[in-house]
């Protein structure tokens, strides 16, 4: 479905780009860096996924069984996709992607259970739209059930703007760049 | 049963159609279409009514096909409460580039404001 989506007018951040290592408020030393591509991290993505609670799928994703996860894990990464991973040590924690949409990326994250609450997700977000800024993206979009007052919070932290609260589901939006620079 | 089905133009409509005319014929369902012109969607009303006409002939349904102009949604629960229907069967949304299901607005109306039994199809 393809729809002019608004966007605030002025531009957010500066983010910072991964990698990033910081403490988390458990004591947990996180790592932040941009997916490689190899076949340890995808394998580490999909056992994150399995372990992932059915009560924090948002609108449907991350599916719940292996065959699905892969499929959708096929997808999120692709080639034009851009894609952070949180890393306790061999552990993925969190992840967080940019998938194209037109002219724009839509953005998900997710945390799982036992690291949630730490501030891993703002970590997460901000190496993720610091990933995106550094790799010329210029808007981003989600939706978020508008009961998860965490999440729209987080986003309306990071410089999300609510662009549509019409439906079920909340849209907000974020601007990295006017599109004069095309970034590096 | 006597089923009303609405579809637009987004896959997750043809699929609905394709699911409800299965049913029909396992189960005996009286079935009406009810061609939904959104706008905007990849299908033309016209290309909306052949997939129609084409899945009704393959399946050997007899079934009543009808234009909803206007508000869809609210045409949609009138026909069905007005006229007797046991169900409304749409299609289960469409998928963003991430993956996530999302709903239209006329499914967003025919659930919360049907008084009659709602199905999505997934």
């Amino acid at each position: 479905m393809s729809r002019n989506r608004r966007y605030p007018d002025e531009i957010a951040g500066p983010f910072e780009s991964p990698p990033i290592t910081f403490e988390d408020r458990d004591g947990r030393e996180i790592d932040i860096r941009a997916h490689d591509g190899s076949d340890e991290e995808y394998e580490a993505l999909a056992s994150m996924y399995d372990a992932f609670d059915p009560a924090d799928r948002a609108q449907g994703i991350p599916p719940s069984e292996e065959r699905r996860i892969r499929e959708w894990l096929d997808n999120i990464l692709c080639a034009e996709c851009l894609n952070v991973v949180a890393w306790d040590g061999q552990t993925a924690a969190g992840h967080a992607t940019l998938v194209p949409d037109g002219d724009a990326y839509e953005l998900a994250i997710f945390v799982l259970q036992a690291y949630q609450e730490a501030g891993i997700g703002t970590h997460l977000m901000k190496g993720l739209l610091g990933y995106g800024a550094e790799s010329g993206v210029e808007k981003v979009w989600l939706t978020v059930e508008r009961w998860n007052k965490a999440a729209v919070g987080l986003y309306k932290k990071i410089g999300f703007e609510v662009s549509d609260s019409e439906s079920f589901e909340m849209e907000m939006g974020i601007r990295l760049s006017d599109g004069s620079d095309e970034g590096g | 049963m006597r089923i009303l089905l609405g579809i637009g133009g987004a896959d997750d409509s043809l699929q609905a159609l394709a699911r409800t005319v299965e049913r029909a014929v396992e189960a005996g369902d009286e079935l009406t279409v009810a061609i939904i012109d959104e706008g905007g969607t990849e299908r033309s009303v016209e290309e909306i009514e052949s997939a129609v006409t084409e899945t009704l002939e393959e399946n050997g349904v007899d079934a009543e096909i009808r234009y909803v102009a206007g508000d869809p949604g609210s045409k949609l629960v009138d026909v069905a409460e007005s006229e007797g229907y046991d169900r409304i069967v749409l299609g289960g949304g469409t998928t963003s580039p991430m993956g996530k299901i999302q709903l239209g607005s006329t499914a967003e109306f025919v659930l919360l404001n049907s008084h009659v039994s709602v199905t999505l199809v997934r």
